[in-house]
């Protein structure tokens, strides 16, 4: 069940310039699946909404997850001022997650992009934690990044095959995730994605053209999270289950969609 | 202690609703908030058929509020019926259907369509600023606003609420021409026109351009509006815009409205609507006060 809900904070820290790495301890933890996302408070009085932020890590024998953002405006500044013992309003677990089934023996690439990376981690952990008829044949990363700030990539080594791309080619490709891909030669049945829209848009193409699935975790402006105000939707290729439209809530069937319903 | 009003017959056990198009039809709150408790759940407005509405971006927070142009996205009346009102059905509170439309036809197709279904009021969209034809067109001017009330009183069979918009030079020359044509009552106020412009990409915030502004910024406003609209009809008024807790929803209580609605600070705190409620009795036990009738228009 969603709750608002009070978090303590763990520990901060600074990954890269501008994204922070927040671990708090909330209840939350318990039921939080990869590709999910928690809505923030900011508690400053002009602010109305949550912002929301993917769940990058979950710890559940310490009822922990680990939030990893980048400040974009006044509200995610204000989130690096906490620290450890301090309290946060959280909104969670909010959206669907990754479908980790559709990865049963299969070669899984994840992609991420940019702040489309953290979401990710835990994504790749949980693939290669699988067991028997659930297992994925094999499990690979491939992330892209502007620079050489490429946080999070050696946790992502440790439970995967990682390839990394950059912007200004300072490590890996030079290029995007899709160049990686191919000059790598990366063999993928399925991708699990999060990145900006243009990236998105661009795995949807090479997984038609290949005959991959894929499943993309999209971004929007959103209100409230819990999918009454109609904010945040997205196009599909076919009327929607619950607006009888063609537009889908990324907050409550989203996040993640399977590419083929998108209508990008 | 009585919490309980009247509105044209229609009895609530308190004076607390949601405002449409922040509370989705209480299935998406259903987690947060015991629905029974409510006063009234106003559902998103519902036109005839299916409408896609706007392109994203279709929100943008603004200091002590928030921007809105979603453009009155709705599933149609059929499935509102089948799966909406179904829902509600559960549920000890009043439901209050928003109905909106392009076109008069289209608003009385809706009514009818509600005629035989378990709907307490109607209340009639008639100030959305974030669709292109019909709804505010009806909402700003007093001919077109006396023209759609009576034809909509003439065939409904649920009291109706005209809901009023904000963006008009006189709220209480509206209030007097939805009175005369025959409304049960009015609510007040929906979303301010506003804009947001994006430095850092020098462009608008909202793909619509302009929006419908709502959150604590328009409070003030709508205290004025209500208490304005209130001293100049004889028919109730339920009184909404940036109610964040119980002393805002007494404000317009104080002000003249009879019922109060939480809209955008749903959004902030999805349990506002209980808050207000439990924030309202404590108030009476403070000052003593033995019914929430005694304080409408007080000021």
């Amino acid at each position: 069940m969603k709750k608002k809900t009070e978090a303590l904070v763990i520990s901060q820290r600074i990954l890269a310039e501008g994204i922070y790495d927040l671990w708090l301890e909330t209840e939350l933890a318990r039921d939080a699946k990869p590709g999910q996302f928690v809505g923030v408070y900011p508690v400053g009085k002009a602010t109305l909404l949550p912002r929301p932020i993917s769940i990058c890590e979950v710890d559940a024998a310490k009822s922990a997850i680990r939030l990893v953002y980048r400040v974009v405006g006044s509200g995610t500044a204000e989130f690096t001022l906490y620290q450890p013992g301090d309290n946060m309003t959280i909104l969670g677990v909010l959206g669907n997650g990754f479908p980790l089934e559709a990865a049963a023996g299969k070669r899984a690439v994840v992609m991420g992009g940019g702040i489309g990376v953290p979401p990710l981690l835990e994504t790749a952990k949980r693939l290669s934690n699988l067991e028997g008829g659930e297992k994925p044949k094999s499990v690979a990363a491939v992330m892209g990044y502007r620079d050489a700030q490429t946080f999070l990539s050696g946790e992502f080594e440790k439970v995967s095959k990682l390839h990394i791309a950059t912007e200004d080619g300072s490590v890996g490709t030079k290029g995007n995730v899709l160049d990686a891909m191919r000059e790598e030669a990366i063999e993928a049945d399925v991708i699990f994605a999060c990145g900006p829209m243009p990236m998105l848009k661009a795995i949807k193409s090479f997984a038609v053209a290949n005959g991959i699935k894929a499943y993309l975790s999209l971004e929007e402006r959103m209100a409230c999270g819990v999918g009454a105000c109609l904010g945040c939707v997205c196009k599909t290729t076919k009327v929607d289950e619950h607006s009888h439209v063609k537009n889908a809530r990324i907050c409550t069937e989203g996040p993640v969609f399977d590419a083929d319903d998108l209508d990008l | 202690m009585n919490t309980a009003v009247e509105i044209a017959g229609v009895k609530f056990k308190n004076p607390v609703m949601t405002a449409s198009g922040t509370f989705g039809s209480g299935m998406e709150y259903s987690d947060f908030v015991d629905l029974n408790r409510l006063g009234a759940v106003v559902t998103k407005g519902v036109a005839n058929v299916p409408w896609e509405g706007n392109p994203t971006p279709r929100v943008a927070e603004v200091y002590g509020g928030m921007l809105n142009a979603i453009g009155l996205q709705n599933p149609g009346i059929d499935v509102f019926v089948e799966r909406d009102l179904e829902f509600l059905k559960k549920y000890d509170t009043k439901v209050i259907v928003n109905v909106c439309g392009k076109s008069v036809s289209d608003y009385l197709d809706v009514v009818e369509r509600l005629s035989d279904e378990a709907v307490d009021m109607l209340e009639i969209n008639v100030s959305c600023p974030n669709v292109k034809e019909g709804a505010i067109a009806f909402g700003q001017k007093v001919s077109a606003l006396f023209d759609i009330t009576s034809e909509i009183k003439r065939i409904a069979k649920q009291p109706v609420i005209m809901k009023l918009s904000p963006n008009v030079t006189s709220i209480a020359e509206m209030a007097k021409a939805a009175e005369a044509a025959g409304a049960d009552a009015i609510s007040l106020i929906n979303t301010i026109t506003g804009m947001k412009i994006d430095i850092h990409k020098r462009k608008f915030a909202l793909a619509n351009k302009t929006g419908g502004l709502s959150g604590p910024a328009i409070k003030p406003v709508a205290v004025r509006m209500v208490y304005e609209a209130s001293h100049a009809v004889n028919i109730p008024v339920i009184g909404m815009g940036g109610i964040a807790n119980a002393e805002d929803a007494i404000e317009f209580i104080m002000a003249g409205a009879t019922a109060v609605a939480v809209g955008a600070m749903n959004f902030h705190d999805p349990y506002t609507t209980i808050n207000v409620i439990e924030g309202i009795e404590a108030y009476m036990k403070q000052y003593g006060v033995q019914d929430i009738n005694e304080l409408r228009g007080i000021v």
